[in-house]
């Protein structure tokens, strides 16, 4: 239920910022009423539970965020150097990683992060194994996927409670 | 004297945007298979729109404009590793081969990247 009205309230305060109505009684009432509809079809859906809305990740992805950022300017930065280095350094492989999340959203998040940053794309998660295809062997050397996993993890480990 | 530094900064981030954008699709043509390809194209997606969309948040100030164009970087991070994951998904169930280079100019290309850490 906590779940549901916390859905309600996000979606009432996205409509709010989109539509740029504060003031016309008819209009919010009107934006209520469709932010409730879309709660009800949820719930009948079946889509209202902790991967649906994530509410129990909570600040931690809000750490989790710049870091990933700042990875991704970094890797972008690598990817244009060899794509400007006119021998074309490439050396394409696809590899395994393991991935320590429990949860389906946390090896989402996980996945996600690895295509995000350029370089590197999931192909396929099987069970724990993730599948990737890096574009230069230096993508993989490990590190920086691991440092990716723990604070993945860490983010996941955040949702231990029953929200 | 605050506007003076909201342009600048705001011209930046659009012609850094743009340069990201640009060598992303030098990187398309470049590329030998679908899957690099896809890596370049991840670079427009990522930082391409991302410094596009932040030199435009410096132009719009602090209004609901901005609002709206944080939300639309929130959107493309969201679907942009969906849709390069459904293509490279895709072409490996279609049975495209990934292109490889032989190990030991893989080697002499790893040193020439420096090798440093990433």
């Amino acid at each position: 239920m906590l779940r549901a009205l916390g859905l309600g309230a996000i979606l009432f305060i996205f409509w709010l910022l989109l539509s740029g109505h504060y003031t016309d009684t008819l209009l919010i009432g009107l934006g209520l009423g469709s932010c409730g509809l879309v709660v009800g079809l949820a719930m009948r859906m079946d889509l209202v539970d902790h991967e649906g809305v994530p509410l129990q990740l909570g600040g931690r992805f809000w750490v989790y965020f710049p870091w990933l950022m700042k990875e991704i300017f970094i890797a972008n930065v690598n990817v244009a150097r060899v794509i400007l280095n006119p021998k074309l350094p490439i050396s394409p492989v696809v590899t395994h990683f393991r991935a320590s999340q429990e949860s389906d959203l946390g090896k989402t998040i996980y996945a996600n992060s690895i295509t995000l940053t350029p370089g590197t794309i999931t192909t396929s998660i099987q069970g724990q194994d993730l599948e990737i295809h890096a574009l230069t062997l230096k993508d993989i050397d490990g590190r920086e996927e691991d440092q990716m996993n723990h604070r993945v993890s860490w983010v996941e480990s955040g949702s231990r409670g029953n929200l | 004297m605050i506007d003076l530094i909201l342009e600048v900064l705001s011209w930046i981030s659009i012609l850094s945007g743009l340069f990201f954008m640009i060598v992303g699709t030098i990187g398309v043509v470049r590329m030998p298979d679908v899957y690099t390809r896809l890596h370049a194209a991840g670079m427009t997606d990522t930082m391409g729109a991302g410094l596009l969309l932040l030199g435009m948040c410096f132009q719009a100030g602090l209004t609901l404009v901005l609002v709206r164009l944080i939300l639309i970087y929130v959107f493309l991070l969201f679907t942009s590793p969906i849709s390069t994951h459904a293509l490279a998904s895709a072409a490996l169930s279609g049975g495209v081969k990934p292109y490889t280079v032989p190990a030991d100019r893989a080697r002499e290309f790893n040193s020439l990247n420096g090798g440093q850490h990433s």
